[in-house]
This record gives structure tokens, sequence and C-alpha cells, in this order.
């Protein structure tokens, strides 16, 4: 600033301003840096910085047992814990070669798609907070209570779970939890009609999106980007409808992408909208799992309280809230992981950053960082 | 010898009651009487402050699901007064690389710009601090002043955010003053007078007399001043200054303590300042719409007039709450082209419209004799 100079009247040498947004700013959705080349109010060149909250987790899971790595996983994509356990578990079972009780998948089902919904719930709100919308994100929150609340009855967690485990879960459902969900379900599925008449059609809010940060399907796939940031660009790629997991077979559910309603395919709009029409699906999903909750047992018998799998290697993903969740496990036949791969979602949604911000103005670049919906401890591990 | 300086207004009433004060040396009698009206609009002021900090919180709680403050006083009404002394029990931060001098006096004069818009407004037709004949072009020149006091404090504070927010101010009031002064004009063409008694009075009688209801044109401006005057308060979807998802708080973000609570004040000063010009010019002002109550003497008569005034004023205040709560921030550029393509010529258009409106039709309600 100090540097600005008025050489005369009608010839102002003007500079560009190197801008630092983070780590702590609201609206880099944690500890995330972009250090940013202005002009004005215009974006010239956005730099992603991450690693604030690197914790060395692929290096901590080669030093604990297997069933000690779930937890941690659960502080990687902390919105979405349940997902996450179920990525590491399914790759230990794989490599185990175990068999999980069919209830079992039936409560994974259903946990993992509540989270979905809670974990889209905190994107919907926080989304309305970056644009200037403070209300939605209370209305979101008032709802994400109440999955916090099954989950805290379910497992006495709120955030990190430790829920899914390997070989099963840790508990079978507690009395009147079906009935409670189902109750809950039928009370949130006409909330989303209200969230789209707050947020999603308000005319403000598509000014603020629509042909903002547009990804084309091609980019977005030489990115590779997953989840709902590359299904906003119109790619319809699920990886529980393409490659199902945990019985997703079973399930009848359709995959919401960018349509370009607003705008072009694969702006902030289209990135939001399929966030939003996910929760419809996913609260498709637990009903029909809930409606065919099998009885029985909730964890698999062939397990042992020391695992020691077989030497070899897997590679398992799911299709986690932010995308595709990959676990490259290698395992030497002793009960610690040799390496933990983690190929997570976030870390890979935001290298398009730099991509898509250029040219565009400050405001747009909270709604991009926004609409591509990172968590920081997921990016950084 | 004050007697004819003060042909209306405070001054006036004053002297009407204790006439020693005419006989006063004016050197005397003229600071007195400056200092009482400076603290009458002191007091009003911090009162409603409080009061609309209160609401604004309360009002946000419950159209999102919540209470809002209800722990200090009843229904949290004494939440404000608490959060002003913990506001001023904190320490105050000079950044060290701050231009000091600029950096205090911004609140300053962001303030004093605010305060001194006050000295107009009435409230009834003698409860005015002094009822300058130019009101309205007074209110539009000094409303302009609390810009330098917002750039100041962006500039001073030596923050590259501070400085985005001080620009976008900027930005955004100089461009609004526009649309802001073409609804103004097309009253003022309207009622024939500058001064604001003058044209609250033009709306005296029943509430089709107001401005808002004379003709189409001047309901439009009033459309077209109230979107304006959103932007002049900062206030969502135009908060862009102090936009907290992208610059923080923008301008104040280097602000702790007393300063900081000067242009939290001042804000909301502002915010009742639009709504009571807008209620003045377009509402009737301290007309209640009702000649027989208008037409009350004494205390009483007074009583209701002010509050007439005060309730349509405040009924303004809610609805920049609501909207506050409600929408989204919009982009710089949309601010400007809201402004320069849509609220600049609609203003024109109105202004032209209400003028040949008030020529064909002069002092009727759109069409009718009433």
């Amino acid at each position: 600033m100090d540097s600005v100079q008025v050489s005369g009247p009608g010839d102002i040498r003007t500079e560009e301003m190197l801008l630092n947004m983070g780590p702590q700013h609201p609206s880099t959705h944690g500890v995330f840096r972009a250090v940013i080349r202005t002009d004005g109010e215009l974006v010239l060149d956005c730099e992603p910085h991450i690693g604030y909250l690197h914790r060395c987790f692929e290096k901590i899971a080669e030093s604990v047992s297997y069933l000690q790595v779930t937890p941690y996983t659960d502080r990687m994509d902390y919105l979405a814990a349940m997902n996450n356990n179920l990525g590491y578990c399914l790759a230990v079972e794989k490599l185990l070669g175990v068999q999980i009780p069919p209830r079992a998948q039936a409560i994974r089902i259903m946990v993992a798609e509540l989270n979905r919904i809670a974990s889209h719930l905190m994107a919907f709100g926080t989304y309305g907070m970056d644009i200037g919308a403070v209300t939605p994100f209370l209305y979101a929150f008032r709802d994400r209570e109440m999955i916090l609340k099954f989950f805290e009855t379910i497992c006495g967690q709120r955030l990190n779970y430790n829920y899914v485990r390997i070989g099963g879960v840790a508990k079978d459902l507690p009395e009147g939890m079906v009935e409670r969900v189902a109750a809950f379900l039928e009370y949130f599925e006409p909330k989303i009609d209200e969230y789209n008449a707050l947020l999603s059609y308000n005319g403000i809010f598509i000014e603020r999106t629509a042909n903002v940060g547009v990804i084309s399907p091609e980019l977005g796939i030489a990115y590779g980007l997953s989840g709902p940031v590359l299904r906003g660009s119109g790619v319809r790629r699920d990886l529980r409808r393409d490659e199902p997991y945990c019985g997703y077979e079973q399930y009848e559910f359709e995959v919401p992408v960018g349509t370009g309603e607003m705008g072009q395919v694969g702006d902030c709009w289209d990135r939001y909208m399929v966030r939003v029409r996910e929760m419809k699906e996913s609260v498709g999903i637990v009903a029909q799992a809930l409606k065919q909750m099998p009885a029985g047992d909730v964890m698999s018998k062939e397990i042992k309280r020391v695992i020691r799998p077989p030497k070899g290697e897997v590679y398992v993903r799911t299709e986690n809230p932010r995308g595709e969740l990959g676990y490259f496990l290698v395992s030497d036949g002793s009960q610690n992981a040799f390496r933990l791969k983690v190929r997570a979602p976030s870390f890979c949604n935001i290298s398009i950053l730099r991509e898509i911000t250029r040219g565009c103005m400050l405001a747009d670049l909270v709604a991009i960082i926004g609409s591509i919906d990172i968590v920081m401890g997921e990016v950084d591990r | 010898m004050i007697a004819v300086m003060a042909s209306e207004g405070l001054a006036h009433d004053l002297l009407r009651l204790f006439p020693a004060l005419d006989e006063m040396s004016p050197w005397l009698s003229v600071p007195l009487l400056g200092l009482l009206g400076c603290a009458l609009v002191t007091g009003w002021i911090t009162v409603f402050a409080l009061f609309a900090i209160w609401l604004e919180r309360k009002v946000a709680g419950h159209i999102q699901c919540r209470l809002g403050p209800m722990e200090v006083g009843p229904h949290g009404l004494l939440q404000t007064v608490a959060d002003g002394i913990k506001l001023m029990a904190k320490e105050d931060v000079i950044p060290r690389s701050a231009d000091r001098i600029l950096f205090i006096v911004a609140p300053v004069v962001v303030f004093t710009a605010t305060f001194l818009l006050f000295v107009v407004l009435p409230f009834d037709k003698h409860v005015v601090v002094a009822d300058l004949n130019i009101g309205v072009f007074y209110l539009a020149a000094i409303a302009s002043l609390e810009v330098i006091g917002v750039i100041m404090a962006g500039w001073a504070s030596n923050n590259k955010w501070s400085l985005f927010g001080a620009m976008r101010e900027a930005t955004q009031m100089v461009s609004y003053e526009i649309p802001l002064g073409l609804a103004l004009l097309s009253v003022v063409v309207v009622s024939g007078t500058l001064g604001f008694q003058g044209i609250v009075e033009t709306q005296s009688g029943w509430f089709w007399r107001w401005h808002v209801f004379r003709s189409p044109f001047l309901a439009l401006t009033f459309i077209i001043y109230y979107i304006a005057a959103l932007a002049e308060c900062k206030r969502a979807p135009f908060d862009l200054p102090e936009a907290e998802s992208e610059l923080v708080s923008g301008f104040h973000t280097e602000y702790s303590s007393m300063r900081f609570s000067i242009f939290f004040l001042a804000e909301y000063a502002f915010m009742f300042l639009v709504c009571g010009v807008a209620t003045s010019l377009w509402l009737g002002g301290w007309n209640t719409g009702i000649p027989a109550l208008d037409g009350l003497t004494g205390p009483l008569g007074i009583m209701i007039r002010t509050s007439a005034m005060l309730g349509k004023s405040m009924f303004l205040v809610f609805l920049q709450i609501w909207i506050r709560w409600t929408y989204p921030r919009i982009r710089l550029d949309q601010v400007m082209y809201l402004c320069l393509k849509v609220l600049v010529p609609f203003g024109f258009a109105s202004l032209i419209g209400a003028t040949l409106w008030e020529l064909a039709f002069p002092g009727r309600v759109w069409f009718l004799q009433i």
C-alpha cells in the first residue's frame, strides 16, 4: 500500500495487490490459505496453500493396529465420519475376506446416508453463509442436530463416531431407533422444499452462483474431481451406483447431476443443487434400509481381537459426501498396516481452484470455494 | 436576538418557555442551546441504538428458529447494555502500523456525520432540533460526509481487507447517492419546499394525503429511496463493505473497544435516520393519518404524533432487519448494475413523471380531489 505512487493527473500508476486469504478466514472452511493477486475486485490468480491441519494420519496408521486406525479416520472428514469409517472397514474386510452380517450392512447404509444428509446440510448452510444469507445456516443446523442426536443415541458420539467397525458395527441399534429415524425422514423430506424456497431459488442467490466458477465435464475429469463437484458438471458418476459396495446394489436411487438450469452446466449453482437433491435421494435410501432392516448379528463372528490380514494390498473406494474416498491398504501380514494411503476427495477437488478462479471477482472466489465444499481435516489428513 | 435566528423548532420553543434565554448574551445562549440539542440527539441515538440492536437480535433469532438473547433482563432487553459495558471495558487497540491520527479521527467523523443529520429530523410540529428551510439539501450534503470517515478508517487501518471494505463503501455510497437524491428531489418538487416540516405539513389530513399514496411516481420513488437507503446504510443485501464472509468485517476490522462501538452506534443511528427521513417524506412524518388526532394540542397530542412518527419509522427499521436476515448478499458489479442501470433511470423517470403528474393534477391524490 505504501508503494502506490501517483505520477500525475490522468496518469495514475496502478499496482496489483497481493492478498492473503486465510488460514484464518471465515470462508475458507477451515485452515485453508489462498494467496490472491488482485486488481481491485478482480482475482487475477489464486494460489492455494494447504497443510495447516496435517496430522500424519497415514504415518500413524502404520504404527497402530488395524482396529485402532478407525478412530483416526473419523478425524479426516469430520463432517462425515461414518462414511470414512465405512471405507476403511471395507478395505480391511476385503483384505481379510470376511462376510458381513446383513443387519450390519443395512445399519451401515442407514448411518452412512444419514451422515451424508448431515454433511450436505452443513454444506448447504455454510454455502448460504458464504453468499451472505445467515438464516439458512440455522435451519440446516436445526435438522442436522436431529441426526447428530440419533448418532449420539447409537454410539454415544456426536462427531467422531467410530461406529462402523471392522466386521460390522460397534453396537446394535437401540430399541425404537428405526421408528424414530422413520419419523425424522417423514419430517425432513418436506424441509428440503423449504430450503429450496429459502435459498436455492432465491433471485439474489441465483445471481451470485449461476455462471460462476464453471467446470466443464472434461476439465473436471482431467483434474480428478469426484462427488457432487463432478456431478455438478453433468457427469453421472456415483460409486454407489457404478461400483456398488456394502449392498448398495439392492437400493433404488437416482444420481442427480447438474443440468445448467440457471446458467451453464457446472457452475456453482449446479454443484450446490446436486447436494440438495442428493439429500432427497439419501432420505429414500435410508427409508429403504429401514424397511428391509433384517434381524441378526451386527458383527461378523470371524473377526478376532487381533487382526492379522494376509499379505497383500487392496484399494477400496467409496462414495463419501464429498466424493470418491479411496483407501489403499498394504498388509505385510503383521498386526499393523504396512502402508495406508488415502485418496481424499476434498484434496483432489480443491486442486481445481486455481484453474476456475482466474478472472473472477473476490466475492466469486468465496462462492467457488464454498461450492467445492472442502473439509480441511481431509485435505491435510 | 436568537428568536430571529430560530423561527421554528426547539430553540424557538425554548425561547417561548424561557424568555430569559433571549435576554442573555448570544455568546452564552447560542452555545447553551447548541449543547442542549447535542445532548438530546446523543441521548436519542444511544437509546435507539440500544433498542435497535436488541430488536435486531431478537428478530434475527425468531427468523432463525432461535429465541435470541434471553438471559440479561426480561427477554434479554438489557443484553445490549451488558454488551456495551463489555465493549467499553475492552482494550483499545491501535495497530502499530496504522495511521494513528486518521485512525482515531475516523470513527468521530462517521459518528458526527450521522449525528448532524438528526438535527433536521422532525418528530412533531415543534419537536425538532432545528427546522432548516433547506433541510433536504442539508441531508443530502451531510450524508455524504460519512463516506469520508469510512475511507479514513479503511486506509488508516493499514490492512488490505479494511481497504477493500472502504473502497467498496466509497463506490457504493457515492453511486447510490444519485438515486437517493433523485427520489428526494421528486418529493421536493411535489411539496414545493426543502424544509422537512414543510414537507410533512403538505401531507397532513387523512392518510391518503401521504406522498406515497399521492401518485404512482411518488410510490415508485419511495421504493427507489428505500433500496438506495439500504445501500447507504450498508445493510444486507448491500452489506458488501463489511461482508463478513469475504472481508470479515471490512473497514472496522482493526477497531476495538469504544472506537468500534462508535461505528456500531453510528450504523444503527443511520439506520433509524434513513427510515425517519422516509417516514417524513413519504409516509406523512408525524401525521397520524387521522385529522382528529393530528389536531390534538398539549402533551397528549405531542405524544400521539411523536409515536406515529416513531412507529412508522420503526416499522421501516423492522423491514430492514427482516430483509437483512432473509436475503443473501449481492456482488459489487451487481450493486453497481442495480444502481446505474435500474435505479438511476427509474429515478429520473419518476422525477419527471412526478413533476408532470403534479402539473396535471395539482394537489390531488391520484386523480381524485380528496
